[in-house]
């Protein structure tokens, strides 16, 4: 203890008033420290709900049971056993009917699983528990679903699986896949990136280094922008609505390049409203990142006899980059889960085939588990969280592409 | 356009100069002629403009928006603000050194690559490299780290091979603006001796702060003030021992004496 030297004299008003200051300092310190408590904990929150959602145990009823159908598993039976049970279980008519269609000895082994689960077993999901559900009180589940549902079976499932990811959607949950919204998600990024990072960027370039920002018709531009960052998504909607999917469908439905449909609710169109959303915060966050480039250098380089473009190529431009893909991440982040403005310019809530590019009809990851939530039954609830696992991995993967590729430019500028 | 100047020893020369930002008069009727492989430093108190006048020697004063001039800037007979003449091509001829070292963020050889590059020198590059930090005095500290970021370099280092980095663009004339105000008594000390040995093949124009400076190391000196409308002018010029030792004005003999400023 260092003994107070202001003890015995005037200053010791000053010396006890410090404590009180650092008390002030320490209260203000846990203020801020349990805000960011607060959000961990929501955090945690959320990323234990879809977890626990994503692993469930199913009731499920099978009209023929699979053990009574082959001694294996059916995963396991070749293509020609496949189409050997096809035949012995099912009638004549149908038999052939499928068979008509596509004929059975050609199609894929997947394909044939299919049709065997589709016509044969046909599995029914009658409900759905939690794993945290089914780990407090196991017992007291396997007596309701034995009453409920006596020819149920209680089976485990991870909801989030290979087959997920790589089926289309379907209308029985058990089958369900999110290939197709996660397609459609990617392809709308891809579009979106496409053309709001190019016109985001030169936009900033100009409006920072070319345009003379004592004109009014600059001041004005500037102003908008700043302001139509804050516009609500659902304007960025309706006017995607009315411009590429209305006025502009025979670009934006493919009719212009042979494409037979002149319907604008393409990816296309969603790509393109997305990159108007976008557009005001990447070109207010681009301006940030242009404007932090230190003048010196912008001298440094003028003075050697540098023009204005090779000045902005070779020195604003990397200087800046690091900064500029910052706000190209934050940008995409938003586009990637934007929902509002995907269902005004027409995407389609039930939908099974994948994308094949951008004049295709399309899904997006945010509408499939919106759609999915607003179902009843328990084990939509499951996909959902399923869906909502896809969608944070693919923003995940998507940021961390970003950062990879600005810590490589700023390691290269030092 | 072409005036003869009427000594062939000056190479650049300001007539009648004056230089507003917007409506504000920052530099009033600036008479100034710059010899030849001299130094020249500029002096005097803050804000009397004599950064502007620097600047308006390689139009550096285009960037600010609001800067015109009144008045000529002859560069061998020839105004450089004259409607045909590009300002990119002047900034190549009358090179710059900024008061803090600004090196680019690049390494060390292409700090120096990158101006004679874009000026499009064809020649061996590795050469001119190693002649311009010879020039600035550089070579011998710096020869084995090459590929080294040139932020990794000390301050007066950094200085020096913004220099040589002027140097490899192969200017006839380098402005310098106060370029040891950021650095320390030895590598002052430095890039003054390097100067020296610069204004054999260069003309150098240097502002500065330091009085000390100018008498130890400029052949001519002007001495800047501002009236009372804050408009700088040149009250002196002549010969550096003429203006430390017998100055002909009142005002430059109370700011040497450090009576003022």
């Amino acid at each position: 203890m260092i003994r107070d030297p202001f003890a015995n004299s005037e200053h010791n008003r000053v010396a006890s008033g410090l404590s009180r200051r650092h008390r002030t300092g320490k209260i203000w310190q846990a203020i801020f420290f349990s805000s960011t408590v607060i959000g961990l904990v929501a955090l945690v929150a959320l990323l234990w709900t879809v977890l626990d959602k994503s692993f469930s145990y199913v009731a499920i009823e099978y009209k023929v049971d699979p053990a009574t159908l082959s001694s294996k598993p059916l995963q396991e039976l070749t293509t020609a056993e496949l189409v050997n049970l096809l035949e012995t279980n099912l009638s004549k008519n149908r038999f052939r009917t499928l068979d008509r269609e596509k004929t059975l000895t050609e199609r894929t082994h997947a394909d044939l699983l299919t049709l065997v689960y589709d016509n044969i077993v046909k599995p029914r999901a009658m409900d759905s528990y939690s794993m945290s559900q089914w780990l407090t009180n196991s017992q007291q589940i396997r007596a309701e679903v034995a009453e409920k549902f006596p020819d149920a079976k209680l089976e485990f499932r991870a909801w989030i699986n290979g087959d997920f990811l790589i089926d289309p959607l379907s209308g029985d949950p058990l089958q369900a896949g999110v290939s197709t919204a996660l397609l459609g998600s990617l392809y709308l990024i891809l579009i979106t990136i496409a053309v709001a990072f190019p016109v985001g960027v030169g936009s900033a370039i100009y409006l920072e280094e070319y345009a003379d920002k004592n004109k009014w018709y600059n001041r004005i531009i500037q102003t908008n922008i700043d302001n139509l960052a804050g516009v609500p998504s659902i304007v960025y909607g309706i006017l995607g609505l009315a411009i590429f999917v209305r006025t502009l469908a025979p670009l934006t439905s493919g009719a212009l390049f042979g494409n037979a449909d002149t319907n604008g609710r393409t990816i296309l169109s969603a790509g393109l409203t997305m990159a108007l959303l976008i557009l005001p915060v990447l070109i207010i966050n681009s301006q940030e990142a242009i404007r932090a480039v230190p003048n010196s250098l912008r001298q440094a380089s003028y003075g050697l006899g540098a023009t204005k473009w090779q000045t902005i190529w070779n020195h604003v431009l990397p200087h800046a980059l690091p900064g500029i893909l910052t706000g190209t991440i934050l940008a995409i982040s938003r586009a990637i889960g934007e929902t509002a403005p995907l269902i005004i310019v027409g995407a389609a809530t039930f939908i099974t085939s994948d994308p094949t590019g951008p004049f295709s009809k399309f899904t997006a990851l945010p509408i499939q588990i919106y759609n999915w939530t607003t179902r009843p039954q328990e084990v939509y609830r499951n996909i959902a969280s399923a869906g909502i696992l896809v969608l944070l991995i693919s923003l995940l993967s998507l940021n961390a592409a970003a950062i990879l590729l600005r810590n490589r430019f700023s390691r290269r500028q030092a | 356009m072409t005036t003869q100047t009427h000594e062939n020893n000056i190479i650049i020369q300001a007539s009648d100069l004056s230089i507003y930002y917007g409506s504000f008069r920052a530099v009033k009727n600036v008479n100034l002629d710059i010899q030849r492989n001299k130094i020249t430093a500029i002096i005097g108190p803050s804000g009397c403009g004599k950064s502007t006048v620097l600047r308006a020697f390689n139009r550096m004063n285009d960037f600010v928006q609001s800067a015109h001039n009144d008045g000529k800037i002859l560069f061998h007979g020839q105004d450089i603000y004259a409607p045909e003449v590009d300002p990119v091509q002047v900034r190549q001829m009358i090179g710059m050194v900024f008061q803090k070292p600004n090196p680019f963020p690049k390494s060390i050889y292409e700090n120096i690559a990158w101006g004679a590059r874009i000026n499009g020198y064809k020649g061996n590059m590795d050469e001119l490299v190693e002649n311009t930090l010879q020039a600035a005095a550089l070579w011998d500290e710096v020869k084995d780290n090459l590929k080294k970021s040139a932020l990794a370099l000390s301050g007066g280092q950094q200085q020096r091979l913004c220099i040589a980095r002027a140097l490899a663009v192969k200017p006839e004339i380098i402005l310098m603006d106060e370029p040891c105000s950021a650095l320390d008594p030895i590598a002052t000390l430095k890039i003054e001796d390097l100067m020296r040995e610069l204004s054999v093949k260069y003309t150098i124009i240097i502002v500065t702060h330091n009085m000390q400076q100018a008498a130890r190391a400029s052949d001519r000196t002007a001495f800047f003030t501002m009236d009372e409308d804050r408009a700088g002018l040149m009250v002196e010029y002549g010969e550096t021992s003429q203006i430390f030792t017998r100055p002909q004005d009142k005002r430059t003999e109370d700011y040497i004496t450090g009576r003022f400023g």
